[in-house]
C-alpha cells in the first residue's frame, strides 16, 4: 500500500519540468490554486484541463505510475461527483427513482468540482514528483525570505526541514530495527484485538524517543562544534538558478490567467 | 534444539521495482549445543541469515527448520510465537531496545509475553541479572540512568529470562572497550556450556569466531562460501585473504614468519600459546630451510 | 623543539549532578604535528577531554589554550575552526541531505563565498577518496563511508588539529581500517595535528604518543613502546595490550631472548629470525 503512494514522492527523469527552478514551481501552484476557480464553464475547464496535461506531458512522469498512485485518491473524486450529484438540488429534474433524485445543476456541479479537485491534485503531486524535497525546501526559504523582516524565522525552519528529511530514512531503518527486537521479545505487531496492538506500540515508541533525542543532542553538539550558530552571516552552497523555462512557464501561466478571466461566464 | 536452512533464499520489497536478493541458496545445519560463528562483510547477508533463525523473515525460497515447526517459503506460517521463545536473539546495540521503567521490568517483558508468570519471571530475572555480571541493587533503578556498559547488560539479560534453547548474538560487543567486550564473550560462553544452548555468533571479529567456534561459516555477496571448523576454515588462510576478509591474528604472524624463515609449520596455530611453543620447538630444534 | 599546539594546564571538570569530577587536575602538552591518542576505559575521562578541547564544555579550574589562544567563550568560534572534530556516531553527525551538502555544512557557516565552497567541497572530497558519491544520500552509505565524508567536511575548513573522538569504535573493521589510512595519509599531506581519543589498543600502537587516561587523571604517558611495556597494568585498567606484545611475551616466557617488547608484528618477526641465525 505504502509503496505504491505518490504523495511526496520524488520520481528522477530528465525532463524540462524537472529542471526548473524550485521557486517559479511553487510560484506557479499557488498561482494555479488561485486561478482554477475562475473555472465556471466547459470552455475554461476545458482550457485548464489541457494546461495540466500539457504540464504532465513535458514532465516525462510515466502514466503507469500516475495511475497507480492517484487511484485511491480517484475514489475521493468520486465521492465529491457523487455528492454533488445527490444533494445539489437546482434546475431541471433529470432523473428520478424513488428517494432518488438528480437534477441539471447537480450533474453540472458534481462534474466541475470533481474535475477540479482532480486538477488540483495532479498538478500538486506534479511537483513533488518532479522536485525533490531538499528543493522544495530550498524555494521555499528563498520565497519567505522577505518575512524575515517580519522576524519569522525563514532559515530556521528551511534548516529544521531539511533536517527532518535527512533523517527519515535513519528513522524508519530504526524503527524497523527495534520491533524486530521487540518481536523477537514476543510482542505481536500486527495480530490481537486493538486495545493489545495499541499496548503493543509503547515499546516501539519509546525507545524511538529515547534514540531521537540521543540523536539530536549529538547532531547540536556536532553542529556546533563545526561552527554553526543561527543563520547570521551564513552562505549558501545549494544554488537556485532560474532560467529561461521558468520566465517562460510563468508567462504561460499568466496567459492562461488572462485567457481564464475572459472566457470565464 | 536443531536448527536447519535448506536452500533458504530471500528477497527484500519482492515484487517492486526496489527488489533485491539478499541471499540466496543459503544451506546450513545448526546441531544442539553447537557454537557456530557466522563471518562475513556488512552486506554479505548474515544479518538476513540471522533473522531467519527465528522467523523475523521468512524465505522467499527454500525451508527453514526450527525444531519440529517448518517454515516454507512462499506460505504464511502461523505459530511463530512458539519459535521464537525457544530463540533468543541479542541484536547489535540491544541497549536500544530498553524502555521500561524499571530494570526488573524490562528484564521480565520478554517472559510476561512468553506467558510466563509473573513470579516466575521475577525469579528469572534476578539469574539473569547475576548471569550478565549485575547486581540486584539495580532491579529497581530505570534503565535510563544506567552506563552504557549496564544497559547492554540489561538488555543482553531480557534475552536470558526468556530462557531459550538457542541463542544468537549479532555482534554483541560492538562499542565496548576492550575490558567490557572480553567479559561478554566470556560470559556468553559460559552460559553455552553450562546450559548446553546451542549458540549463533554473528561477527566480523576472526579472533572471536577462532576463540569461541565449533564451526565456522563464511558468507559473502548472499551465499555460504566455505563451512568448516576453526582449523579447517584457517588451514586455508591465502583463501581468505583473498576473499578480503581477515584471519586471525595469530595465524598472520605464524604466515608472516613461516615466509621470513623459509619454513612451515605442521599446523596452523590458533592460540598465542600454540604458536609460541611451536616456534620456540622449531628454534631449539633448529631449522632446515 | 618540538612546538606546543594544544596545552591543559590543571583542568578540572565536573559534571552537573555529578559528585567524581570527570577530570581531576589533568596537563599535558600536545605537540605540532604529532599523532596523540588518548586511551582509557569508557569513563575514564577521555570523552570529556575532547568537549574540553572545542569549547563545548569548559572546564571549572585550570586553562586549555589551543594555538595559542586561551580557550573562552570569546574565542571557541575561532578555535573551533582550527580544530575539526569526528565523533563516534556515523549517522548523528551527518547534517547535509546529500554527501556534498554535509561537507558544505562547516563551509557556509563560515560564510565561505560560494565558489570558493565549490572547489573546497570537491578537493576535500577527492582526499578521502568520495568524490564519486557527491549526491548520494546519507542511508545509502556504509558507516565507514560515512566518517569519511565528515572527515571531507572537516578538511574543508583548513584546520591545523583534527580531533577523532572514539570515530572508528561504531565500524566494522573494513570501515576502521579506512578511517584510520585516510586519516594517516591527510596528517602527513597536511602536517596535521591528530589527537585520537579510542580504546582500540591496535590503533593507538601506531601513534606517536599516547597518554593513558584513568578515573579522569592522566595515568601514564610516553611513547607506544614505554606504554605498552606496562603490561598487565593495562588489562587491569580495563584496555588491551597490542597483538605482537602479546606474542613477545609469549616466546620470552618459553625462554626466547628478544631485546624488547615488540609493537609491529614485522619487527618481531626479524629479530626471531636474526636469532635463529646466532643459535
Amino acid at each position: 500500500m505504502m509503496e505504491k503512494m505518490i504523495f511526496g514522492r520524488y520520481v528522477p527523469a530528465d525532463s524540462i519540468i524537472h529542471k526548473m527552478d524550485p521557486r517559479s514551481k511553487l510560484m506557479i501552484i499557488f498561482l494555479f490554486v488561485c486561478i482554477i476557480f475562475l473555472a465556471n464553464n466547459v470552455v475554461t475547464y476545458a482550457l485548464i484541463g489541457i494546461y495540466t496535461f500539457f504540464m504532465l506531458g513535458l514532465s516525462k512522469v510515466p502514466v503507469r505510475f500516475l495511475y497507480g498512485g492517484l487511484k485511491p485518491v480517484l475514489w475521493l473524486v468520486l465521492f465529491t461527483l457523487v455528492l454533488q450529484l445527490f444533494f445539489t438540488k437546482e434546475g431541471a429534474l433529470l432523473f428520478e427513482w424513488g428517494p432518488v433524485k438528480i437534477y441539471e445543476e447537480g450533474v453540472r456541479m458534481g462534474i466541475f468540482i470533481s474535475l477540479r479537485f482532480f486538477f488540483l491534485i495532479l498538478m500538486t503531486s506534479l511537483l513533488t514528483l518532479t522536485t525533490t524535497p531538499i528543493e522544495i525546501t530550498d524555494g521555499l526559504e528563498t520565497l519567505l525570505h522577505p518575512l524575515k523582516k517580519v522576524r519569522f524565522p525563514v532559515h530556521e525552519m528551511a534548516l529544521m526541514m531539511s533536517i527532518s528529511l535527512r533523517f527519515i530514512p535513519t528513522l524508519m531503518q530504526e524503527t524497523d530495527k527495534i520491533m524486530k527486537a521487540q518481536i523477537a521479545r514476543g510482542v505481536e505487531f500486527a495480530s490481537g484485538p486493538f486495545k493489545e496492538r495499541i499496548k503493543a506500540v509503547i515499546p516501539l515508541l519509546i525507545p524511538l524517543f529515547v534514540s531521537s533525542f540521543k540523536r539530536a543532542e549529538e547532531l547540536a553538539i556536532a553542529m556546533e562544534a563545526r561552527g554553526y550558530r543561527g543563520g547570521e552571516g551564513r552562505t549558501k552552497y545549494r544554488q537556485l538558478s532560474w532560467q529561461r523555462a521558468d520566465s517562460f512557464q510563468i508567462g504561460l501561466l499568466i496567459l492562461l490567467t488572462i485567457l481564464l478571466y475572459l472566457l470565464r461566464s | 534444539m536443531d536448527i536447519s536452512l535448506q536452500h533458504v533464499e530471500y528477497r527484500y520489497q519482492a515484487n517492486t521495482p526496489f527488489e533485491s536478493l539478499a541471499i540466496e541458496d543459503v544451506s546450513i545445519e545448526i546441531p544442539t549445543g553447537i557454537y557456530m560463528a557466522i563471518i562475513g562483510h556488512t552486506g554479505s547477508g548474515k544479518s538476513t541469515v540471522l533473522q531467519h533463525l527465528n522467523a523475523l523473515l521468512q524465505p522467499s525460497k527454500g525451508t527453514v527448520k526450527i525444531g519440529e515447526h517448518e517454515i516454507k517459503g512462499g506460505q504464511k506460517n502461523k505459530n511463530l510465537k512458539k519459535v521464537r521463545q525457544r530463540v533468543g536473539i541479542v541484536f547489535q546495540f540491544p541497549e536500544h531496545q530498553l524502555f521500561e521503567e524499571t530494570v526488573e521490568k524490562d528484564i521480565i517483558f520478554g517472559p510476561l509475553n512468553f506467558g510466563v508468570s509473573e513470579i516466575e519471571a521475577k525469579k528469572r530475572a534476578r539469574i539473569a541479572l547475576k548471569q550478565v555480571g549485575l547486581g540486584e541493587e539495580i532491579l529497581e533503578k530505570s534503565p535510563f540512568d544506567l552506563s552504557g556498559g549496564q544497559m547492554r547488560r540489561v538488555a543482553i539479560a531480557g534475552v536470558l529470562a526468556m530462557e531459550p534453547d538457542v541463542l544468537v548474538l549479532d555482534e554483541p560487543t560492538a562499542g565496548l572497550d576492550p575490558r567490557g567486550r572480553k567479559e561478554v564473550m566470556d560470559m556468553f560462553y559460559a552460559l553455552h556450556k553450562d546450559r548446553n544452548l546451542s549458540t549463533i555468533l554473528v561477527t566480523h571479529s576472526m579472533e572471536d569466531a577462532a576463540r569461541y567456534a565449533d564451526q565456522i561459516v563464511i558468507m559473502q555477496q548472499g551465499k555460504v562460501v566455505k563451512k568448516g571448523t576453526p582449523e579447517e576454515i584457517f588451514s586455508a588462510p591465502t583463501e581468505l585473504v583473498q576473499m578480503g576478509l581477515d584471519v586471525p591474528e595469530v595465524v598472520r604472524f605464524q604466515l608472516k614468519l613461516e615466509e621470513k624463515m623459509g619454513m612451515k609449520l605442521e599446523k596452523i596455530h590458533l592460540t598465542i600459546d600454540e604458536l609460541s611453543s611451536a616456534v620456540t620447538d622449531q628454534l631449539s630444534r633448529g631449522v632446515r630451510s | 623543539m618540538k612546538e606546543s599546539i594544544v596545552t591543559l594546564k590543571e583542568v578540572s571538570f565536573q559534571y552537573d549532578l555529578q559528585e567524581r569530577y570527570a577530570l581531576n587536575n589533568v596537563s599535558f602538552n600536545i605537540y605540532e604535528g604529532e599523532w596523540l591518542a588518548i586511551v582509557g576505559h569508557n569513563g575514564s575521562g577521555k570523552s570529556t577531554m575532547a568537549k574540553l578541547l572545542n569549547g563545548l564544555q569548559f572546564p571549572q579550574e585550570g586553562e586549555i589554550t589551543v594555538c595559542g589562544t586561551l580557550l573562552s567563550e570569546e574565542s571557541i568560534w575561532d578555535i573551533r575552526r582550527k580544530i575539526g572534530m569526528v565523533f563516534q556516531n556515523p549517522d548523528n553527525q551527518f547534517v547535509g541531505t546529500t554527501v556534498q551538502d554535509d561537507v558544505a555544512f562547516g563551509l557556509e557557516n563560515n560564510g565561505i563565498p560560494r565558489e570558493e565552497m565549490v572547489q573546497r567541497v570537491e578537493d576535500s572530497l577527492r582526499k578521502v577518496k568520495m568524490d564519486k558519491f557527491l549526491h548520494q544520500e546519507p542511508h545509502h552509505l556504509s558507516g565507514g563511508q560515512k566518517q569519511r565524508v565528515a572527515i571531507a567536511g572537516v578538511l574543508a575548513l583548513r584546520p591545523s588539529i583534527i580531533i577523532l573522538d572514539e570515530a572508528t569504535s561504531m565500524l566494522d573493521p573494513r570501515g576502521r581500517e579506512e578511517v584510520v589510512e585516510t586519516v594517516r595519509l591527510l596528517k602527513e599531506e597536511k602536517s596535521l595535528t591528530v589527537i585520537s581519543i579510542t580504546h582500540d589498543l591496535e590503533e593507538a600502537a601506531k601513534a606517536d604518543r599516547i597518554i593513558v587516561m584513568n578515573k579522569g587523571e592522566v595515568f601514564r604517558e610516553g611513547t607506544p613502546e614505554e606504554i605498552f611495556s606496562m603490561d598487565e597494568q593495562l588489562i587491569q585498567l580495563g584496555l588491551d595490550i597490542p597483538f605482537s606484545v602479546k606474542m613477545s611475551k609469549a616466546f620470552r616466557q618459553k625462554g626466547i631472548e628478544l631485546s624488547k617488547h615488540y609493537l609491529s608484528e614485522e619487527e618481531l618477526v626479524t629479530e626471531l629470525w636474526t636469532s635463529r641465525c646466532n643459535m
